[in-house]
């Protein structure tokens, strides 16, 4: 139990300094964004998976409540984290293209050109 | 009623210890969920859910959806972006594809499934044409197919929720 | 090594990326990069949550971390919609 934990602890861990490190080597916001929204939703998926099978452990050696509860409401939390950071990325992007941040070194943008071509305001 | 019946359940699991449920907590989660769906159609009247959410055939297509394609998209993706920031090789740009979508739950659930999945990230929506805005970390073609960016997940989006 | 010390070397290495990020919160040039490191802090906080709930043995702590996520959503939305102008 306490290898496949470590595992799944140290998986998580990359991923989450991963993302950390993407916010600095990308250049612009929507590159940071991919980084960080993949990078830190599974890296914290696997840290709480960990968690998760440490309750299932604990909970069959002695059929303590708790040690269920615990698994169940960490499932809950998780489906909250990846529910909740891909609106909240997908948010973010928007609004940062309608005030006006356009994506660096990009080689084709095709919200830019219709939004011209239909008149709104690109600013 | 989806509001009703989703806060009243989710009452019930947050409470629920593995053995039985008292009666209490079931007259508490009642009133919590009519509480809850009596404020949501107060602020926003015309909010329209429909009742094929409770269908249990799709919850079902949705968690195998969640367990086979998504989860192995979602490994997919981190490796991808793990290569990205280690050589630091983009080639960035933002492409639009057809969905043929109709209802408003299905895009919502492909617009957060691409973001997601390997190198896209969801920018803007349509509401008009039913298209979506995709920014892309390495284009390859500037008109792409949905099949190019996300693979058969229109498929399964439209089986889910429409 | 046991258990629970594996458990708070992992929180302390969260906690540890989550200060790092806080240099792009102060020096982003935009105000979209810190929207974006503060959504990516808040869901590190989240998995930290959940890590010193097992150390601490307290269940409640998971509980606050399902709250403290609808609540970093809510705040990532309301910072979107400023930026995009109409608030």
């Amino acid at each position: 139990m306490v290898a496949v934990i470590g595992i799944l602890l140290g998986i998580g861990l990359i991923f989450n300094v991963l993302g950390t490190v993407s916010l600095y080597r990308f250049p612009d916001v929507y590159t940071r964004l991919h980084g960080t929204t993949k990078c830190t939703t599974f890296g914290s998926l696997f840290t709480s998976a960990a968690v998760v099978v440490y309750g299932i452990a604990r909970y069959f050696e002695g059929f303590e409540g708790r040690f269920f509860t615990l698994s169940l409401h960490v499932t809950v939390a998780i489906l909250a984290l990846l529910i909740s950071n891909a609106t909240g990325a997908n948010a973010i992007a928007r609004a940062a293209h309608r005030s006006g941040i356009m994506p660096l070194h990009a080689v084709v943008d095709r919200l830019a050109e219709d939004e011209k071509s239909r008149g709104r305001r690109v600013s | 009623m989806v509001i009703f019946a989703a806060s009243a359940l989710m009452y019930l699991l947050l409470v629920w210890a593995g053995g039985a449920i008292e009666w209490i907590e079931i007259v508490i989660a009642v009133l919590f969920g009519g509480l809850i769906s009596i404020m949501a159609k107060r602020w926003n009247p015309n909010i329209t859910l429909r009742h094929s959410w409770l269908n249990p055939v799709r919850l079902l297509r949705f968690v195998v959806y969640l367990f086979g394609p998504f989860l192995m998209a979602l490994i997919h993706a981190n490796l991808d972006v793990a290569m990205r920031v280690i050589t630091g090789k983009i080639n960035p740009g933002i492409v639009r594809i057809p969905t043929g979508l109709a209802s408003d739950g299905a895009l919502t659930l492909l617009a957060n499934s691409i973001t997601l999945t390997p190198g896209t990230l969801t920018v803007d929506a349509d509401d008009e044409s039913r298209d979506l805005y995709i920014h892309w970390i390495n284009v390859t073609t500037e008109t792409p197919d949905a099949s190019d960016i996300c693979g058969t997940f229109p498929e399964w989006a439209r089986r889910i929720a429409e | 090594m046991t258990l629970e010390a594996l458990f708070s070397y992992a929180a302390v290495v969260l906690g540890l990326a989550a200060l790092v990020m806080f240099g792009r919160l102060i020096a982003g040039p935009t105000l979209a990069d810190r929207a974006v490191a503060l959504d990516a802090m808040n869901t590190l906080v989240v998995a930290m949550m959940i890590l010193l709930s097992v150390i601490f043995d307290s269940i409640v702590m998971v509980d606050v971390a399902i709250v403290y996520a609808g609540l970093s959503f809510v705040g990532t939305m309301f910072i979107a919609r400023y930026l995009e102008g109409s608030m």
